[in-house]
This record gives C-alpha cells, structure tokens and sequence, in this order.
C-alpha cells in the first residue's frame, strides 16, 4: 500500500515521496504565467462543499424520487441535467453524492492525518523502539495493494459510510505518518528545539509547541493530494458496488448504474465523471500551488 | 531480512483475521437453507471452526506453505487453481501497462527535463494533469466510449486467449492496457523529468557537452542512468500494484483475472478465495519492493562501494 494517492483506480498514489520530487532544480522562469488553476479550483471544491451540506434545503428533486420520463436528456426544464434510467434527477443526484464524496474526502482525510501525524511525530521525535513499533506498523499497511486492501476490508466488515470513512482513513495513515516522521526528524536538531528543552519542556510541550506547527506545513500540502486519492479511492468502491449502499447516491455509483445504457445515453456516464474529473482535478491543483508555496518556506 | 520476515508474518496473520472480521458466524454462510443441526456440526468440524484461532492460523499457515490456499467456499474447486488459471491474465496486463507506461514516460521525460517550457514539456504537463485528475474508471469508460462506441475502432468488453486469436486478443488487451498505464506514465514523467533535470545541472554533463558529445548520448548515456532512481524504486511499486489492482479495469473490460476474481468472490461471499488473492498480492508487492532495494547498487556503484 505504498504510497496511496494515486491514480489507477487502485492507485492511491502520492506521488511518492522520493527525494527528487523536491530536489527538483531551480530552473528560471523567463515569464510567469500567471496560474488560475488553483483560484478556480478553490471555487469549486467550495461549491461542491457547500452543495454537499446544503443540499437539503436548495431547490432541488428528490435524488431518490422514481419518476415516469425513461431518460430525459439534459436541458433547460425540470431536470436541468437530465434524469437517469429510472427517472430520477440526475443534478440532484450529483449535490447528494458530493456528501458522501466530501465525507470521504474531508472526513477520512482528516483522521487519516491526526492519526498519521501524531504516529509519525512520536516515532521521529522518540526514535529507537517507539520508532522501529511504529515504522512497521506503517510499512505493515503498506504491504498490501491500496486498493485490494479497501476492497477486502469493507467486503468483510459490510459496506455502510462508517466502515468506509474508516477504511480510507486506515489508507491514509502511512502517507501522513512518513512525511511527520521525516519532518520531525529534522526539525528536532534546530536549535529552536535544543533551547526548549534545556529550559525543561517535557517531550509533550516540545511536540505540541514547538515542531508540530512546523511538521505541519509539508502536512498540509499533502492533504489535499490524498484528499483527491481517497475521493477517488471511495469511487472505485462505489463503482465496484462495494460503497455507500444504494439507493443512496454516490458518483461512482452513478456511473455504475449508468454503463448499462452508456451507448444511447452518454451524459448518464459522463456527468458523474465530469464531476469527479473536477473535484480530482481541483485538489491537485490547489495541491501544486500549496506545494509551490510551501516548499519556499521550509526548504527541507 | 529480519523486517522482511517480520512483516510476512504480520501479513499473514492480518490475512488470516480477515475471515474473523465477517459479521455473523461463517458457518451460516456455507450452509444450504435448512440444514439440520448435524450437517451444522459436520461443517464446522470440516472446517475446524471448533479449534482455537492459534491451532487454526499455524494449520491454515502449514497448508499454504504446501501450496495449498483452501477450497472456494462456493465453487468447491481449489483456491490455487483458480488463481493459477488467472494470474497470467492479470501478469499480463500489468507488463503491458507497465511497459507502456515507460515506453512513452522515458523518452518525453527526457525530452522535457532537455527543454523545459518547450512544446514538448508543455504538452505533456497539460496532458498529464489532465490524465491525473481522471480516475481509472472514468478513463477506462471514456476511452470505451471513444473508441470502442463511437469510433467502432475496439472491441468495447470481452477477453480473447492469445492462443485462441492472437489478433483479436491483442485488439482486445489495447484499451485495458491504456487505461492501466495512463496514470503510471504521468508518475514516471514527472519523476524523471524532476531527476533528470537535476542532473543535467551537474558537472560531469557540462564536461561531456564540452568534449562535444552528441546530445542525445549526453542524455541517454550520462544523464539517464543516474536520474533512473525515483523511477526504479517506484517502478516496482508500480507493477505489484498493477498486479494486485486492476480491480476496476478487469471488472469495466470484463477481464478474467485476479481483479475480478476478487470481486466476483466478494458478492458470492467466498471470502476464502478473497483472503488467498489478497495474501498474494501483498506477497507480491513486498518482494518486489525488497528487489528494488537490491537493484540499487547495479545502478549506483557508489551504493556498491558502500555496502560491501
């Protein structure tokens, strides 16, 4: 399970950390283009975010309501996005599964970090036996194949959003516990760190105070890479039916239940994918320009 | 070598608890509907479930190490044969896609990290944020869609033996092959194209510039080799994950499989077949990680130098 953003369906795979990606060069730019990548990406994870808590309240279908039209194609009407094989709202369908996408994304994500980061800071900051526990424990979760992992676990634990969240999250824990080992390593030699000590800071107050919120900076920018891989990850599940049950709606689920009539009926497919182009596409690049940012401040 | 055993073991004591994992006792799963109470106890005596979890795990560790995986819960056949009759077809994608992959990552690698902001560097990084923004699934539908719906071009599911058709096979393995690769190949791009960047900076290329060496041997013969670091350690990655997790590709392309066996086992509640894919592929993917690290000193003799 290395390294688990990714892309392949099994991929989770963040771009692995392997000492070059920032060793890359100072090459000079001869003119920056100015990058609206990450501005327009921020606006619409926000409008993916605040349709995903909102949803019940803006004028929309019921996304479970059966209707009598076969498939009404996409257009100004009633259904702006067209409805899928059983006549239900396809836009509606989209807003709610952004709740589960966003649950997984946000919520897996964000346990995934506090359980990586506090891991991998002990391990950095204790080193010797706590260290060799907890490196093997993450290169335990990282034996198996992500994807193979996540299938196996929520197969056998029964598929419900709870079991999922958890899932991705037991994903995510390695990337965030390598990265917060390697940055506490490093940041436990700086002299800030010495001086903290020598006045008698116990373990606990120089882990909080002083280096987590200097591991957090490269943390940060890792987020929303495994953001978008456990978005896509969760995908995948729903995609195999092995997600969130139905009737529930899920991107990758709609785009299951859409295969079947892809040939006379492209938008059943292509809207959810649309939407997941769109989300991935917007945490790498609010991914990238945090990178770029961050890798100025802290040139570890 | 130790950790490696180490983690074997973790692997497979966490394979072996996944069966433990299943809501509901197994039992009840394997019987047919009103079974009487005695053909409950025969099955359970069968399949040991009266033993403690540690006689079971050392019996359950003994067969596998004979090579022997279990019987399918649902098709009464050996898990091993199952697998035997599949694994090639995924080995197979997984060498294609990885092929593939560098096949076309090395030399555009190259080609940007020699010309960065060229029209080279700025297509490929359009076309690969682009590619890694689009989960497998999506490419895999888009491409069917393209091609096999609208184009006619491939066929759009369905899987032919080579030995059956090699034409018709190799038509058949294209757009899986493709949809695999895509985002192994941006991986490899913006790794090498980082690293070779990198070492183009150095002194020993400026020399071998200045002794008026053609370019492309500079790149290939002087640059290549040292910036193939990231790429090998994350080649092996690469491929047991492609192995392991054409999950999605093999169920969209309806490829017979390990992928999809996984999946067909999971609705059939065969979590026997499950457990042994699953052990596998971590088999796998430790090993191939534990090769990466003794290639190492073949690519770096200074590594060489230092561990012997």
């Amino acid at each position: 399970m290395t390294d688990v953003v990714g892309h392949t369906g099994s991929a989770l795979s963040v771009p692995p950390t392997v000492k070059s990606a920032d060793a890359a060069p100072v090459v000079k730019r001869r003119r920056r283009r100015r990058d609206y990548g990450a501005p327009l990406g921020a606006v619409w994870l926000g409008l993916v975010v605040v349709g995903a808590i909102t949803a019940d309240w803006l004028p929309l279908a019921d996304p479970n309501e059966i209707g009598n039209v076969f498939s009404a194609t996409p257009g100004l009407g009633d259904h702006l996005l067209g409805t899928d094989i059983l006549g239900r709202d396809i836009l509606s369908r989209c807003v709610y599964g952004a709740r589960i996408s966003m649950a997984v994304g946000l919520g897996a994500t964000a346990l995934a970090m506090v359980v990586g980061v506090a891991f991998g800071m002990a391990a950095g900051y204790f080193r010797g036996a706590v260290d060799s526990t907890i490196s093997l424990f993450v290169n335990f979760l990282m034996a198996f194949p992500p994807l193979m992992f996540l299938i196996a676990l929520v197969a056998a634990m029964r598929p419900s959003l709870t079991n999922l969240v958890l899932g991705l999250a037991l994903l995510g824990i390695p990337n965030f516990a390598r990265i917060a080992r390697a940055n506490t390593i490093a940041f436990a030699e700086r002299e800030f760190v010495t001086a903290s000590k020598a006045l008698g800071a116990s373990p606990f107050r120089v882990l909080t105070r002083e280096l987590l919120a200097n591991v957090m900076l490269p943390v940060m920018s890792l987020m929303l890479v495994v953001m978008a891989a456990l978005v896509v990850a969760e995908g995948s599940l729903s995609f195999l039916g092995l997600g969130v049950p139905p009737p529930t709606p899920s991107w990758g689920g709609m785009l299951a239940d859409g295969r079947s009539q892809m040939n006379e009926h492209p938008h059943l497919v292509m809207i959810p994918g649309l939407f997941f182009f769109l989300t991935v596409f917007a945490f790498n690049r609010l991914g990238d320009w945090a990178r770029g940012r961050i890798g100025r401040e802290s040139s570890l | 070598m130790a950790r490696f055993v180490l983690l074997l073991v973790m692997v497979s004591v966490a394979t072996f608890l996944l069966l433990e994992l299943i809501p509901g006792d197994p039992v009840d799963g394997l019987l047919p509907e009103g079974a009487t109470e005695e053909m409950r106890q025969q099955l359970i005596q069968l399949y040991g479930f009266d033993q403690s979890l540690v006689t079971r795990y050392v019996s359950w560790l003994g067969d596998l190490l004979h090579g022997d995986l279990g019987t399918s819960w649902q098709t009464r056949i050996p898990v091993a044969t199952t697998i035997a009759e599949r694994a090639p077809v995924s080995l197979e994608l997984a060498v294609l896609a990885m092929a593939l992959a560098l096949a076309v990552a090395i030399p555009v690698g190259i080609y940007s990290a020699y010309r960065p902001g060229g029209i080279v560097d700025r297509i490929a990084t359009f076309i690969a944020s682009a590619t890694l923004a689009t989960p497998a699934f999506v490419l895999a539908i888009v491409l069917v869609w393209v091609f096999g719906v609208q184009l006619g071009w491939l066929p759009i599911v369905g899987w032919v033996p080579f030995s059956e058709d090699p034409f018709q096979h190799l038509r058949a393995v294209i757009l899986p092959v493709i949809s695999l690769a895509g985002g192994e190949c941006v991986l490899f791009i913006r790794l090498l194209k980082g690293d070779m960047m990198a070492t183009l900076q150095q002194d020993h290329v400026l020399s071998a510039r200045a002794r008026g060496l053609p370019t492309w041997r500079i790149l290939v013969r002087h640059a290549l080799r040292q910036s193939s670091f990231s790429l090998v350690t994350v080649s092996g990655v690469v491929i047991g994950r492609l192995i392991g997790g054409a999950v999605i590709v093999e169920m969209i392309f309806s490829i017979p499989g390990l992928g999809s066996l996984v999946v067909i086992a999971i609705n059939n509640r065969d979590f026997i077949t499950v457990q042994a894919i699953v052990l596998l592929s971590a088999l796998i993917y430790l090993v191939l990680n534990s090769l990466v690290d003794l290639a190492y000193p073949l690519l770096d003799p200074r590594v060489r130098r230092a561990t012997t």
